[in-house]
């Protein structure tokens, strides 16, 4: 017999379900429980850079906001350095990069405090734009969506980004560039992620 | 030398599809066009790194972590413990794993859940906890109740804990359910059969453990998780620049 190979498969996946709040934001489920939940605050007090806010729906293939979905959030610093050992470079203390927001369960908005992040190194000594990274899990999503959150304000780097010029189609390019307003002197970017349907957000199998 | 590089491509006929008919709120929730695939760059093979001050040691004691003082919940005490592992079956250490699960009646403790089975005010239903240099962790808990759900008219979801973990990077992160050896719902659930493959499933099954059973205390099952595994580098592929 010819040799096996050794490896494991990864477990599969399942629906985070309805009540994912109660395992990763209890607060939002309606009991306290843990002395601190994790993921409340993403660039901390010593961030440098812009400070921003960055707010949307899930929206699924009706045309209806989803209003029990929790995201996850990663980015990099101001400088492009991810808060993580294999990325050379040091970040701010209390700068994790990493959050988690859940929609509210009324309306379906969402939104998160952070600083806008800079432009990252790519593959092949390419240059990524700014950007986020965002896992969305809810009832229904039976593997957590992976997407990309661009700026409306970073044009001529995000014409040069390797990522979003990887997707075949410049219309839903579109989907992945959150739009910039102000608001009381802050900057508000709006992020609608489409589930399905028309305008279709872009996900990508990372 | 040898250094890590991208993890390996997941395997999506593993997993369930998007789309699942039989488990109806999948239909208006899958995305229809083929997500695109993305070699990694940094911003996948980086994630969240958490330590010991991001937690406390009872949260992985759901026995204790929300009872009165002296009191315990009520229904079956269980030990669910395993290790984390990657798809080279190497262990993942300090890596955060949360659950949460309904109490013994089958109740969740959310605003959302209006199921006739009744709170336990000693249960609150969720813990976490970081996996050891060797992968390893471990809860105390009671095992959860079957509970009745709206899909079909009359679906059951067999007794289950989510499972929330990270691993290094954030292409590794995973959320699933672990169901329990013997259960007769397992194989009914729409849920559960979102995935195509019964070894598949098979992995979400945790095994009864008598060698890790506190004798005339607390019964023990094992649930290993497996993460995506990387590649090592012998031949550079350029990740990361020049």
């Amino acid at each position: 017999m010819k040799q096996r190979l050794e490896y494991l498969k990864e477990t599969p996946s399942q629906t985070a379900g309805p009540y994912v709040h109660i395992g990763l934001a209890p607060g939002d489920a309606g009991f306290q429980i843990y002395n601190q939940e994790l993921g409340r605050d993403i660039a901390g007090p010593n961030a440098k850079g812009e400070r921003i806010r960055v707010e949307g729906l899930v929206i699924d293939g009706t045309g209806s906001p989803i209003k029990d979905v929790l995201l996850e959030v990663w980015q990099a610093n101001a400088d492009g350095i991810h808060a993580h050992p294999e990325q050379p470079g040091e970040v701010e203390e209390g700068f994790r990069g990493w959050g988690r927001v859940i929609t509210d369960f009324e309306t379906g908005e969402w939104g998160f405090d952070t600083v806008k992040p800079g432009s990252t190194p790519g593959r092949n000594g390419a240059t990524q734009a700014p950007h986020i990274n965002l896992w969305i899990v809810a009832r229904g999503i039976n593997l957590g969506l992976n997407t990309r959150l661009y700026f409306d304000d970073e044009e001529s780097a995000n014409a040069a980004d390797p990522v979003i010029n990887t997707i075949e189609w410049e219309r839903r390019r579109q989907t992945l560039i959150a739009t910039r307003t102000l608001r009381d002197g802050t900057p508000v970017y709006r992020f609608d992620i489409r589930i399905q349907g028309e305008d279709e957000t872009v996900f990508f199998d990372i | 030398m040898k250094k890590p590089a991208e993890f390996y491509q997941r395997d999506r006929r593993w997993h369930p599809p998007a789309y699942a008919r039989d488990y109806k709120t999948s239909v208006a929730r899958s995305p229809q066009y083929a997500a695109i695939s993305l070699e990694n760059s940094l911003s996948e093979i980086t994630g969240p790194v958490f330590g010991h001050n991001d937690i406390d040691p009872i949260d992985n004691d759901l026995l204790s972590n929300f009872a009165a003082a002296g009191e315990s919940p009520i229904g079956e005490r269980i030990i669910v413990h395993g290790r984390v592992l990657d798809e080279n079956a190497r262990p993942v250490p300090n890596t955060l794993v949360e659950i949460w699960q309904a109490n013994a009646s089958g109740r969740y403790r959310h605003k959302k859940d209006t199921y006739l089975g009744a709170l336990d005010p000693n249960f609150g239903g969720c813990g976490r906890t970081l996996t050891d240099e060797d992968g390893y962790y471990y809860f105390r808990t009671v095992k959860p109740g079957a509970y009745p759900w709206r899909n079909w008219v009359n679906d059951w979801r067999p007794a289950h804990i989510h499972f929330s973990i990270f691993g290094s990077g954030f292409a590794q992160r995973l959320i699933t359910q672990l169901y329990f050896e013997g259960d007769p719902l397992i194989a009914k659930c729409p849920i559960v059969n979102t995935i195509p493959d019964p070894a598949a499933i098979d992995q979400l099954i945790a095994v009864l453990d008598m060698n890790a059973t506190i004798p005339l205390d607390t019964i023990a099952y094992k649930f290993d998780i497996v993460l995506r595994g990387r590649r090592s580098t012998l031949f550079e592929n350029r990740l990361e620049g020049n």
